[in-house]
């Protein structure tokens, strides 16, 4: 069970939270003028690296705040939150 | 004579009071503080089990936690399957028979309370032996919130019972002392008869406490028998002990071959005699001093055993003043047994040299110590081999976690004790002077602990070699399965089923994978452990389930006008939480003709029906209107205020999500609704959304399902019935039209009135302040209206042709497959449609919503059977879609149904076939809309 250190709350329970996937997949300007590589490169294609990840966490069942952590995916470690 | 095996004195049982308990039938005595193992070897009890293949009788092993055999079924109390007879605490009136590899469940559910509990604390120590009492000291007395954990009834590890002395007293008065020290702290928690079981990411630790159990029967009913228990430790000392472990040679497995530190416990711990007369036989010097205990126990040693030859050492002395001479470079080569099957004898040998046949009742055997590295191990430490212990000790450290004592090798007593106070002292994070262990009286090493597997003609008795005593594994097996080609000792484990049964392997874990690096000409340390995952011991399914069971499993949501919809006789349906409505059945009526009058009712009179479950969402602030043009994929922003409005939300890869009317209350301030199982997750989506991409729109978004209460009125007398709750509402067509909202008093409430309609009839849904929707309930049935529950709702929107988002929709499906390309815009921007474009979305033959009518009027087809066009086609049949809703339909008199089918309405007029369970029904596709196609109903 992780701790997860919401900026708001401080290290909660991971049950609390919902987790978002990969950080900073900003939404398309424009959707309509991306071809289909493109737009399936936003929807589908994200990273998965062995290391230092920088991703999204929403405290559902706290604050209901969305917030970005950097975890390692190996140790699971959260970079101290800044 | 009553327990035969007793000393007559020593030990922590209650001499003074004696207690009663059967085993396989048959009554002992046994005294408080006793374990079921120490009880029935006091009573010379022998065979506490069988081999599960070969039948062979088996007996008490172990001590503790390591356990093989004494796997015992507790009939007594609430019962249980597979208990350690070694943990398991003697009460009056136990009732427990032995097993042969597997216990059985009761059948009666088991009403014993259980509960959990959360704890945080700075140092969380694991095992009260002397390393871990150390280490919680040290901890404690910097302030630090210190929890101890112990899985014993008390404090004291292998100090239990022993004769070792600290700071020139007995070692258990140091134990007493320091234990009543912590427990005088106000942040320290000491909890005894608790195993941690887990150690999971984040030093999140799951322990078990046996509260009750060692009460018997009796156990007040009112105390959970165990707590689960959570705890977020900031860091963690494992002070977990070593488990012994034995040496392997031909026919190993007879009552009265056991751990040698086991035998000298049960003597000094329990004041048991485990036999008369004995051999020892080890390959390290903790084997030797077992012996030494053995005999000032009283037991006459007949042989003692080293595999190695030393020189003579202080154990070496201590035995000759006992009149005991080492046999050096011997070992075991094989037992004999009586006509019970349980050991009569030993046969001891030099290497290569002649056997000699010893009588003796009891085999002490040890060949060494396995630190017990179960929970660093599930930390994400890796334990390594170690030529120095010839065990697997603890590699690299893992952050913020210690371990300390024989958990990491160390196995002298002032080496583990000083050992113990640096990490708590370290884990406290405390500076200054740390307080210094007490000094011991321990006995320095003689000589470096052999890696001995095996002795005697192991090759030629392979499979009288048992490798794991609970699964019948034997040498042979391992041999097997090295012959098979497998190099691993995690493919070894699977194959052989050799650290697969209840005990996990605890004893003999290392020892196969000694063997089996023996075998592949390996060193140890390259073949490794397998993994050990939690938990460490089983735990119960009631104590996991805890107080979550029965009414608690799930809260349970209910309406306001719950009581009136028991009171009316309703038949209840489960909808995500919501306890909804599904029928009210009149007597004698079942579902279809109950179904039957709630529809005709609802199409020819008047109904109605609780839909306060719908989702409801508060939008509020000036970008409302745009927010919404952005996640429905139609326009909101044009809605008047007064307006109502149909809405499809899809997720950003272009499958319909959900649904809903939404209504513009005042320019910055709409009302939506949602599908009632999916409230929750579109807030989450509208939330994300505003969060995270737009978070400059000025828009804020509250969950008020709770807050109101609705009942939908239905069918062409609703008007006049709203009429006469609503005296001051104009209710004409012309002044209340379709898809429009109004704020009006109805039956003296204050009430928000939405002309919306979920089954193509005339219809109202009154929503009012949540306390007042009993009143409101009241009020409608008192005008004569039918009330009619989700049944009858789903008859009545599936005439219509409309969906239920995730019955008739399942995460595959476009608005546009689902009918509804006439609610996606085009002349604007929504969440998906750019995946509405995708090569695969914009295929013609994608599966999309059709009607169906079974050739049989009278055949209701199965939700989820599947459509092929050849009924008797060869498999693989190809399948075109499936059945997504399906009723009878009163209005229609036949049965109808929805469907996803490849193509849609292409296949118009054709016929298919709905398969299910192997029956074959052929529907004809149609237009989903079955009834009024028109619309003219609607306006009454
Ligand atoms: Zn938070």
């Amino acid at each position: 069970m992780l701790s997860v250190p919401c900026p708001w709350c401080g290290p909660r329970d991971e049950t609390e939270f919902r987790y978002g996937g990969q950080a900073h997949v900003a939404y398309p300007d424009d959707p309509a003028t991306l071809s289909d590589a493109e737009w399936a490169e936003y929807l589908f294609m994200h990273d998965n690296p062995k290391g230092w990840f920088a991703e999204r966490w929403f405290h559902t069942a706290g604050c209901r705040r969305w917030f970005d952590v950097v975890r390692h995916t190996v140790t699971y470690a959260f970079e101290a939150p800044r | 004579m009553s327990q035969p095996f007793r000393r007559v004195d020593g030990g922590r049982v209650d001499r003074g009071r004696t207690v009663t308990f059967q085993f396989d039938g048959t009554a002992y005595e046994a005294h408080p503080g006793d374990t079921l193992s120490s009880a029935l070897l006091a009573n010379g009890v022998r065979i506490v089990a069988r081999g599960p293949y070969t039948g062979r009788p088996r007996g008490v092993y172990g001590i503790a936690a390591e356990e093989p055999n004494a796997f015992v079924q507790v009939d007594s109390g609430p019962g249980e399957p597979m208990v350690r007879a070694t943990t398991l605490e003697v009460y009056d009136g136990l009732v427990a028979r032995s097993l042969a590899g597997k216990g059985e469940l009761r059948a009666e559910p088991d009403d014993s309370r259980y509960d959990k509990t959360w704890a945080h604390c700075d140092v969380l120590v694991v095992g009260a032996g002397p390393a871990g009492l150390a280490a919680a000291h040290a901890a404690a007395v910097t302030g630090a919130r210190v929890i101890l954990a112990d899985e014993r009834p008390s404090p004291g590890g292998d100090l239990l019972g022993g004769r070792a002395h600290l700071d020139g007293r007995p070692a258990m008065d140091w134990v007493a002392d320091t234990h009543a020290r912590l427990a005088a702290l106000p942040e320290v928690r000491v909890l005894t008869r608790t195993t941690v079981t887990g150690f999971y990411d984040g030093n999140f630790l799951v322990a078990v406490q046996r509260r009750t159990e060692h009460l018997g029967l009796a156990a007040p009913a009112h105390v959970a028998r165990q707590r689960l228990w959570h705890i977020r430790a900031g860091r963690v000392v494992l002070a977990t002990g070593a488990h012994e472990r034995p040496i392997l040679f031909p026919d190993n497995d007879r009552p009265g071959i056991m751990l040698a530190a086991a035998a000298a416990g049960y003597a000094w711990r329990y004041g048991v005699l485990p036999g008369r007369r004995a051999v020892v036989a080890g390959a390290h010097d903790g084997a030797l001093w077992a012996a030494v205990e053995l005999v000032d126990a009283g037991v006459e040693l007949a042989a003692v055993l080293d595999v190695r030859s030393l020189p003579e050492g202080q154990v070496h002395r201590a035995l000759r003043d006992r009149g005991v001479v080492v046999s050096a470079g011997h070992g075991v080569v094989g037992t004999d047994a009586d006509a019970s099957g349980v050991l009569s004898a030993v046969w001891i040998a030099r290497t290569d040299g002649e056997a000699r046949r010893i009588p003796c009742d009891l085999l002490a055997t040890s060949g060494g110590w396995n630190p017990a590295v179960h929970l660093y191990s599930q930390a994400g430490g890796r334990p390594v081999w170690s030529l120095d212990h010839a065990a697997f000790v603890p590699g690299d450290p893992v952050p913020s976690v210690w371990c300390v004592g024989a958990a990491a090798g160390t196995f002298d007593l002032a080496d583990a004790l000083a050992e113990g106070g640096e990490a708590g002292w370290q884990a406290a994070a405390a500076t200054g002077e740390e307080p210094l262990p007490p000094a011991t009286d321990s006995v320095s090493g003689t000589g470096a602990p052999a890696a001995c597997w095996l002795t005697g003609p192991v090759d030629e008795r392979a499979d009288s070699v048992f490798v794991d005593l609970q699964r019948d594994a034997t040498l042979r097996d391992v041999r097997r399965a090295v012959g098979a080609g497998m190099v691993s000792s995690e493919h070894v484990k699977r194959f052989t089923t050799a650290g697969t049964a209840a005990d996990q392997g605890r004893t003999t874990g290392v020892t196969t994978v000694g063997i089996l690096a023996g075998l592949l000409g390996l060193p140890v340390g390259a073949v490794g452990t397998t993994t050990y995952r939690p938990p460490y011991t089983p735990i119960s399914f009631g104590l996991l389930a805890g107080r979550d069971r029965g009414r608690l499993l799930d809260p349970e949501r209910r309406t306001p006008m719950h009581e009136r919809h028991e009171a009316a006789g309703a038949v209840f349906e489960d909808v995500g939480q919501w306890k909804r409505p599904w029928y009210y059945p009149r007597p004698g009526e079942d579902l279809h003709r109950a179904v039957e009058r709630e529809c005709r009712a609802a199409r020819e009179s008047v109904a109605m029906m609780d839909v306060s479950t719908l989702g409801k969402i508060e939008l509020r602030g000036p970008d409302v209107g745009e927010f919404l043009d952005r996640v429905y994929t139609n326009r909101f922003s044009t809605l008047r205020v007064g307006q109502c409005r149909y809405g499809v939300m899809c997720l950003a890869d272009g499958m319909l999500f959900d649904d809903g009317v939404t209504a513009r209350i005042a320019p910055d301030h709409y009302h939506l609704t949602t599908t009632t199982g999916n409230a929750a997750k579109v807030l989450d989506w509208l939330e994300e959304w505003l969060q995270t991409e737009w978070p400059s729109l000025r828009v804020s978004a509250t969950s008020v399902t709770d807050q109101w209460a609705a009942v939908a009125l239905v069918g062409p007398g609703s008007r006049e019935v709203l009429s006469r709750l609503a005296p001051a509402l104009d209710v004409s067509a012309a002044a209340f039209p379709f898809l429009t909202v109004r704020d009006a008093t109805v039956a003296g409430i204050p009430a928000r009135v939405f002309r919306i309609s979920f089954t193509g009839e005339l219809s109202y849904e009154i929503n009012v302040p949540a306390w007042y929707g009993l009143a409101l309930w009241d009020a409608v049935a008192a005008a004569g209206v039918t009330p009619y529950g989700t049944e009858t709702m789903h008859v009545l929107r599936a005439e219509k042709g409309f969906i239920v988002a995730g019955q008739d929709t399942d995460g595959t499906v476009t608005p546009h497959d689902a009918g509804l390309g006439w609610a996606v815009s085009t002349a604007k921007h929504f969440i998906g449609q750019r995946s509405l474009t995708r090569t695969d979305t914009a295929r013609a033959d994608r599966k999309r919503l059709v009607g169906l009518l079974p050739a049989d009027p009278l055949v209701v087809l199965a939700e989820g059977a599947q459509l092929v066009v050849d009924a008797d086609a060869p498999t693989p049949v190809p399948m075109l879609g499936h059945v997504t809703s399906s009723y009878h339909s009163a209005a229609l008199g036949r049965s109808f149904a929805l469907a996803l089918v490849a193509g849609g309405l292409t296949h118009r007029g054709e016929t298919f076939y709905a398969v299910d369970s192997g029956r074959a029904h052929p529907v004809v596709v149609t237009d989903p809309v079955f009834y009024d196609a028109e619309g003219a109903r609607r306006d009454g």
